[in-house]
């Protein structure tokens, strides 16, 4: 009797391991397929983007030496050039140039941040029906080109352009500005182009919050002001999050705007690698460059993911 | 929290020269399509549990929020403690509400919940402190302060969300159907900690309930609404027992009903044929009731007695055949059919186990009532 119990035990459970083999086989092939893609044509570019920049420049072609040269008939050597690295980290220029960058990149992802989240506000505080055509209208800008989007703010700030015409026709300025070719302009182009991604986030968070939530804060006899800045701001956070990501992220390494709205005068990360690729034709240190970028933004996850962990494993009060 | 040293007054609205406390005057509030409230007026007195009872969409709920101040009624004043309180925002009202999900700021401890509202009133910290840990006693939660909501149980949510609309002390707390989200053993033993709690803290509740079970254990009166208007309001035994329209008859428990015409008009009683219930039904009298109007008389299930063999005289009582038996175990429920074709119900303790019943399907038997405990209805 306890014989066949077993028996029957057995059967249903290689039954189950045979289906749970079936869909985890399944489930395998899709999840490989776009990892085999990524490894493919992202993560082998990558590798080799860091085996250049561990080359050192020279004349030829390709314009740098090789990691693995043959010195005898049998011996070859790998060699490693950590020049480019040092001089990353010596050269004040290039410090200066990352300063920059995270400097344009975190304005601008503040004033994101400002103006996006009064517009998802008040996106999520509209009627119902108006919601669609409201965030309809805030992505149709992408339904153009970024570069003819870009190009037609730089005939806007031009000194001939049609703010400094229509200020100087109302007689308010003599000269005109120089609005184009300064920071100024890079934050306003970069704002202006990313404001939808800051949007979007921030109006699914706010969105999801049970006004009960609200209106259970006024009960308690908060104002509306407390309201916003004890509940509906730290419930929208995910969102906040999201959106500065997702700004700050490509702004860092922008070049179309800063290129055509920033002028010489500005130098920031993209520019700095088009520079040294292009003019120069030094492939390994631009090559460092961006390693060292991607290198930081992975610090960067991993120690605000550490940061996150550790706050919530001990209810640190954040707000 | 103190406890009240006054003596509770059970029934002030018995007592002439008692204030009330909370005055809603003919309050009405209209929608876009809906008037959700129809000129609702309600005396509430200091330490009530006031239940307002209703169907969905009765309006019970948009009185509430006008109550809250989350709608601004279309007419009517509200009067708390003598203050008119009728255009004031939310946040200024001496009310607070508890929600029927609870509402509980996810991204807050239980502690913080519950402080949340007295931070808002500027006082010290250790005033807010000694307040919270006060009504976490209260609530018997005080080890989980520092919990966050998710990690709470259903009942226990339910306490901190009432502990965090308490501390403020309200004038007034409104509770939309606190007891929604509870299992039915829970909700039962919730109902006698929440009024247990009410007592002690002296607060008065009005409470917005579609349950009438939940209404006639806790509260001192109730109201019943139908379309956003005030059907009864009484304690729950005098809307159980006199209920003063058909519709109050029938929504408040069940209810046998026979239509009839009024054949007899004396001082002491009065005389109705009822060729439903097949029977003269001799009732006593309430208000104006003319030879020949028609009427209903309601009888409740339990209030029918049953028997094989006639009963001595002949009013008030009808025979007919028991169709259907419901066991509920305390209770069975026999569906009686009379010869008009309309089913009666009659409830009996089950004194005696289900084999040894001596009326079981299919037989006649007779059923009658006592005179008062007919209820005359004219609406």
């Amino acid at each position: 009797m306890f014989k066949g119990m077993k028996h029957i035990k057995l059967y249903i459970f290689r039954k189950i391991a045979s289906r749970v083999k079936q869909k985890s086989r399944l489930q395998f092939v899709i999840i490989n397929l776009p990892f085999a893609w990524c490894l493919l044509f992202f993560l082998l570019p990558t590798l080799l983007v860091l085996k250049i920049s561990l080359a050192k420049c020279c004349m030829g072609l390709p314009p740098f030496s090789s990691l693995i040269q043959q010195t005898d008939l049998y011996f070859y050597n790998c060699c490693i050039y950590i020049g480019n690295y040092f001089a990353l980290l010596t050269d004040s220029f290039y410090f200066s140039v990352v300063a920059s960058s995270v400097f344009i990149a975190g304005c601008s992802t503040v004033i994101c941040l400002v103006i996006g989240y009064a517009m998802a506000y008040e996106i999520s505080r509209a009627p119902k029906r108006l919601h669609i055509i409201l965030i309809l209208l805030v992505v149709l800008p992408f339904a153009t080109s970024f570069l003819v989007r870009v190009y037609s703010w730089m005939s806007l700030l031009n000194t001939h352009g049609i703010i400094n015409a229509l200020l100087q026709k109302m007689h308010i300025i003599k000269l005109p500005l120089h609005l184009l070719d300064n920071n100024y302009a890079v934050c306003l182009g970069i704002v202006y182009c990313y404001l939808p991604f800051m949007v979007l986030p921030i109006y699914a968070a706010l969105e999801k919050i049970d006004t009960s939530y609200i209106e259970a804060s006024f009960d308690l006899g908060a104002s509306k002001w407390n309201s916003f800045w004890w509940i509906t701001f730290p419930l929208s956070m995910p969102g906040v999050l999201a959106g500065c990501s997702l700004v700050f992220v490509p702004a860092l390494g922008e070049f179309v705007i800063p290129e055509l709205l920033g002028g010489s005068r500005t130098m920031t990360v993209g520019q700095t690698i088009w520079c040294e690729f292009f003019n120069n034709r030094d492939w390994p240190l631009a090559c460092a460059i961006a390693v060292f970028m991607m290198f930081s933004f992975i610090f960067y996850v991993f120690l605000s993911k550490f940061i996150k962990n550790s706050s919530s494993a001990t209810h640190v009060d954040r707000f | 929290m103190p406890l009240p040293s006054m003596k509770r007054n059970i029934e002030p609205w018995q007592d002439p020269t008692a204030e009330p406390y909370i005055q809603i005057e003919s309050i009405s509030k209209k929608y876009a399509f809906v008037e959700a409230v129809r000129n609702v007026s309600l005396s509430i007195y200091k330490g009530e549990l006031f239940s307002l009872l209703g169907g969905s969409g009765c309006g019970k709920s948009s009185l509430l929020r006008v109550l809250a101040g989350f709608e601004k009624p279309t007419s009517g004043r509200i009067i708390i403690d003598s203050i008119d309180i009728t255009n004031l925002p939310p946040y200024e009202r001496p009310v607070n509400m508890m929600f029927q999900s609870y509402a509980l700021f996810p991204h807050m401890t239980v502690y913080q919940n519950i402080a949340f509202g007295l931070k808002q009133e500027s006082l010290l910290k250790n005033v807010i402190h000694d307040r919270v840990m006060e009504s976490l006693d209260l609530i018997q939660l005080s080890s989980y302060a520092e919990r966050m909501p998710n990690e709470l149980s259903g009942g226990q949510k339910q306490r901190v969300a009432l502990a965090r609309s308490l501390v403020k002390r309200p004038k007034l707390l409104l509770l939309d159907e606190p007891m929604t989200a509870l299992d039915k053993r829970l909700r039962e033993q919730t109902q006698f900690e929440l009024v247990n709690i009410q007592e002690r803290v002296g607060i008065t509740f009005i409470l917005v309930t579609h349950d009438q079970e939940e209404a006639m254990t806790m509260s001192t009166r109730m109201a019943i609404m139908e379309e956003g208007r005030i059907r009864q309001i009484g304690a729950p035994h005098d809307i159980y027992e006199f209920p003063n329209s058909r519709f109050v008859a029938e929504f408040i428990g069940s209810m046998n009903i026979f239509d009839g015409v009024v054949v007899e008009d004396e001082y002491d009683h009065v005389l109705i044929d009822s060729p439903e219930a097949n029977c003269l039904i001799y009732a006593t009298h309430v208000g104006a009731t003319p030879v020949g109007s028609n009427v209903s008389v309601a009888i409740r299930p339990e209030k029918v007695m049953m028997s094989q063999t006639p009963p001595a005289g002949s009013r008030n009582c009808t025979k007919g055949i028991v169709r259907e038996i419901a066991y509920l175990g305390d209770i069975s429920i026999y569906y009686v059919e009379l010869s008009s074709g309309i089913r009666v119900q009659s409830s009996l303790p089950n004194l005696l186990r289900l084999s040894e019943r001596n009326v079981t399907w299919d037989d006649e038997v007779y059923l009658f009532w006592r005179a008062e405990n007919g209820i005359l209805l004219t609406a």
